[in-house]
């Protein structure tokens, strides 16, 4: 208790954090994750190549001192290519999230906070949404809008809201009723001051949780449409269209296939560690507040 | 010596919603025809169980929700027709302090900022150094000092957390504060520790205080006048002296039957209130106690009593009460 | 022979490298047939002693110091496998909260039967007449009726008398209820204490009541065991300790409730707070609250001292007088 020190004092999410840096697992996804944006940010100066650069001479080339993971099959260097497509996965999977977030939270403050039909009819909207494969509403898009970078992001973007609008929606709905909102309205609050300066700030954690293994799936789903020829145009280097390309050569030179899958499986497992392990955290601290 | 607070005939109805489509599936009567007053710095006590519709009261008195019918007159001002912003104005001068201070503050906040918020809705101009000053003078007034300001609510302990949910209630100087079960998620020195802080900025600050709660024993020393509540009807109104022995009403009796003395071996002459609290679903008519009531008689399940003066300044509805009103 | 017999109860952990004692010095009897309360505030341990005696899991990384002699057996030495068989039978735990005790997907009658199941050969047909011989015991209405319905359907109080039947069914000898009242209504208190009582007296079963409750514990208890932050402060008839405190804290705690009839501005308060599990202070725990302390007080945790009638206190002002 307070009486003898002076203690700093930990905002909730500075108790998270450090419960956070005890956890292993969470660590070990947090500097996957670190790699994976350094990676990006510095790619053009890591690449020995650049991605564009054809060498005739050397198509499909297996791994050497020159090429470390090999040549595709216009005689690009893999290294090069593999880590210029960890700027594209990163982009493509922070922002189409930041959309699906966005729609998810004004999705579900109006669903949560005006209830009665308003809630009903966007519930209906989002269980449908979200009954549906993403993979199937991102092709509606991107057949409607036309492929490309742009459009995969916002494709993407577009078909994962749902899960953000029913966990704000479930935080909201179960806050309403705290006692520090009514002591608030007893004040003389208004809705307004209720629902953007207590009710949202409290919803977000799920969702910031939600958003990071979403990053994940959002760069899944990126490399799932680059598989099928409907993402980044050529010679734009993303993961999944290396992959797709590297089909044809699965016997010949498999590593064209290989390292932008090991690259894809490892950028995903960093995210999923690391909000598997928020997750753990949140569940310990609301165990002990009880 | 006038009157603070008059209610008269407050009622409220919920109606309960289920199903696929959301359709209406029972309605509850939460408050029924409730009438009292409060005097100016007069501490009223409201005692009752669970659906007996007290804290509705409270919400009710504050408008927090809306009656079915019925008046609310605050220092005689109908605050039921007031527009939404006058009742905003009008909530500087009527505050609650709630029952769960594990959740009373907004856990992101520290409690400095909790406290200055109440300031900040009501659009009171302050610079930074006089707020600063108000809000430690009101961590003062409740026993808490500045470090406790800087705190944040999973940092306090429970006597703590309530001391700063008081000191929320008085920042605007309110002139009469509701206070729905403050100490019942307490311990019991705490409680008392909660109790003696009450009293005494009630008599620093000449307020007045609605004060809910399940604890009769509680009740009693703390209020001077108490009202009884059973399925949101009053049964009964008595000063706090005259409870321990001359009740009128056959619930208040079994209220004060099931309080455990800490003097041990008392045998109870009587045996405890067979069954529990009926469902609050359509109240069938006549005096809601009557399921539980060991003298009731026909007329009791026909003919809901009316609330009747008694001789003591009380008042009390029931068609037998256990001593004569005249 | 000892019916229930603690002596020396101590629970350690190991956190963050730290050692802390959430509860140690914890000596107390209990004959059969006898109503026992424990009672203290929150952070006393009470909760955790009971779990300690009966070996839950709440102990999982801790170590148990002491002795809990239980008729032959020493709860504390044998093995998992017999204290299993032993809770349920023969000694029965009723926890905080019936709410969450009874699975909602099931009948209330089968939770108590499959009770009944786990440790008896009985036939499906005299289980159920069983339970329902003993649900109209526990006075609950209608009980072939309430057997077949789920727990949402019924009330506090019947969820209530529900696990106590399911502690009740393999006749028990000893009985622990952790806080069984605190989630119900004041009336519904008073009756289920009041069965309570009847029960251990018809039955000649011990029952180790824990709450935070006093007047409970006065008008249902032979003895008491008073905790205060993880350490027992006294012990003893309920007449002596309830009439005649010895220990500080005791007559602190009974001075602060309230009574009908009491004078306003009459009721007195313990200053501070119960510190937190790892935050003790040295010595006696209750040293910074206490009004008597002296020197002794902040150097050494008071032993436990053998007063007239078989009262025991852990306080330094009776050690003095004892040398």
């Amino acid at each position: 208790m307070i009486e003898n020190k002076k203690t700093e004092h930990k905002p909730p999410w500075l108790v998270i954090l450090n419960r956070f840096s005890g956890n292993k697992m969470g660590m070990m996804g947090t500097v996957l994750i670190l790699c994976l944006i350094l990676v990006a940010i510095f790619a053009p100066l890591l690449e020995p190549y650049s991605y564009k650069e054809q060498n005739i001479e050397l198509i499909s080339a297996p791994p050497s001192s020159n090429h470390l993971l090999g040549t595709d099959d216009f005689g690009r260097d893999l290294l090069s290519r593999t880590i210029r497509g960890a700027r594209i996965s990163f982009v493509v999977g922070v922002l189409s999230v930041a959309i699906s977030v966005v729609i998810g939270i004004v999705i579900g403050c109006i669903a949560g906070f005006y209830g009665g039909v308003i809630d009903l009819v966007l519930t209906t909207i989002a269980d449908l949404t979200w009954s549906m494969p993403a993979i199937l509403i991102a092709l509606l898009f991107v057949a409607i809008i036309g492929s490309g970078l742009e459009s995969v992001v916002v494709a993407i973007g577009l078909s994962y809201w749902a899960q953000y609008a029913r966990l704000v929606r479930g935080q909201i709905l179960s806050l309403k009723n705290a006692v520090f909102i009514e002591a608030t309205k007893s004040m003389g609050a208004s809705d307004f001051v209720i629902l953007f300066k207590h009710l949202l700030p409290n919803s977000i954690s799920p969702v910031i949780v939600a958003a990071t293994i979403g990053i994940g799936n959002a760069i899944v789903l990126e490399a799932t449409l680059g598989f099928l020829g409907m993402g980044a145009q050529p010679p734009t280097p993303s993961w999944g269209a290396m992959m797709s390309n590297g089909t044809a050569y699965l016997f010949i030179a498999p590593w064209m296939i290989i390292f932008p899958g090991l690259a894809m499986m490892i950028t995903v497992l960093g995210f999923n560690l690391f909000g598997d392990a928020l997750i753990d955290i949140m569940d310990v601290k609301n165990k002990e507040s009880s | 010596m006038g009157k603070i607070l008059e209610v008269k005939d407050l009622s409220v109805s919920f109606d309960v919603r289920g199903g696929l489509l959301l359709r209406s599936i029972g309605t509850v009567k939460a408050v029924d025809n409730i009438s009292f007053s409060i005097n100016k710095g007069e501490i009223l006590g409201v005692v009752g169980e669970s659906g007996c519709g007290k804290s509705t009261v409270a919400r009710l008195v504050l408008r927090l929700i809306e009656p079915d019918n019925g008046s609310v007159w605050f220092n005689k001002t109908d605050i039921l027709k007031l527009s939404k912003k006058e009742i905003r104005q009008q909530r500087r001068h009527m505050q609650m302090v709630f029952q769960d201070p594990y959740s009373a503050m907004d856990p992101r906040y520290t409690i400095f900022r909790s406290l200055c918020e109440p300031f900040q809705i009501q659009g009171v101009k302050l610079k930074k150094e006089a707020l600063r000053k108000k809000v430690d003078g009101l961590l003062e007034l409740v026993g808490l000092n500045s470090e406790h300001g800087f705190s944040y609510p999973h940092e306090l302990s429970g006597g703590q957390k309530q001391r700063a949910d008081i000191a929320r209630a008085l920042a605007l100087s309110p002139q009469f504060i509701i206070l729905d079960e403050p100490t019942a998620a307490l311990d019991v020195s705490v409680q008392a520790q909660i109790i003696k802080l009450l009293e005494d900025i009630r008599e620093r600050l000449n307020l007045t205080f609605l004060f809910i709660s399940h604890d009769l024993s509680l009740v009693s020393y703390f209020c001077h006048r108490v009202i009884v509540m059973y399925l949101g009807r009053i049964v009964e109104i008595i000063s706090a002296d005259l409870i321990g022995e001359t009740p009128y009403h056959p619930y208040t009796k079994a209220l004060i039957d099931s309080i455990f003395e800490t003097v041990p071996g008392q045998t109870k002459q009587t045996a405890p209130l067979e069954g529990e609290v009926p469902s609050p679903f359509n109240i069938p008519p006549g005096c809601s106690f009557v399921s539980r009531c060991n003298c009731a008689k026909a007329i009791c399940r026909e003919q809901t009593p009316a609330l009747e003066k008694t001789p003591d300044g009380g008042q009390i509805a029931c068609h037998f009460p256990l001593r004569t009103l005249k | 022979m000892t019916f229930l017999k603690v002596s020396d109860l101590k629970v350690e952990f190991q956190v963050d490298k730290k050692t802390i004692t959430p509860i140690e010095n914890i000596s107390f009897e209990m004959n059969e047939g006898e109503v026992l309360g424990m009672v203290g505030e929150t952070g006393s341990g009470k909760s955790l002693t009971a779990h300690a005696i009966i070996g839950l899991s709440s102990l999982v990384g801790g170590k148990i110091g002491g002795s809990v002699q239980f008729g032959e057996q020493d709860l504390l030495m044998i093995s998992d496998h017999d204290m299993q068989s032993i809770r349920g039978s023969q000694i029965a735990f009723i926890p905080q909260n019936p709410m969450t005790s009874l699975d909602p997907v099931y009948k209330v009658g089968d939770q108590i039967v499959e009770g009944l199941y786990k440790h008896t050969k009985i036939s499906k047909r005299k289980a159920k007449q069983r339970v329902i011989e003993l649900m109209g015991r526990l006075r609950i209405p209608k009980p072939d009726r309430v057997f077949q319905q789920y727990p949402h359907q019924l009330s506090g109080g019947l969820k209530q008398r529900i696990v106590i039947a399911m502690g009740l069914c393999n006749n028990p000898r000893l009985l622990i209820a952790d806080e069984p009242t605190t989630a119900l209504d004041v009336t519904v208190q008073a009756q289920i204490m009041t069965l309570f009582k009847e029960l251990a007296e018809e039955r000649g079963i011990g029952l180790f009541l824990i709450t935070h409750d006093l007047g409970v514990i006065a008008q249902v208890c032979d003895k008491v065991v008073v905790m205060y932050a993880g350490n027992m402060v006294e012990f003893g008839d309920i007449k002596i300790v309830f009439n005649t405190p010895s220990h500080p804290y005791t007559k602190a705690l009974l001075g602060c409730i309230p009574h009908i009839g009491m004078k306003k501005g009459t009721l007195s308060a313990i200053d501070g707070n119960v510190p937190s599990v790892g935050t003790y202070p040295s010595g006696c725990r209750y040293h910074p609250r206490c009004p008597y302390a002296f020197e002794p007080c902040k150097k050494r945790i008071p032993e436990l001292i053998r007063k007239e009638g078989e009262t025991q206190v852990a306080c330094h002002l009776f050690q003095e007088i004892k040398d």
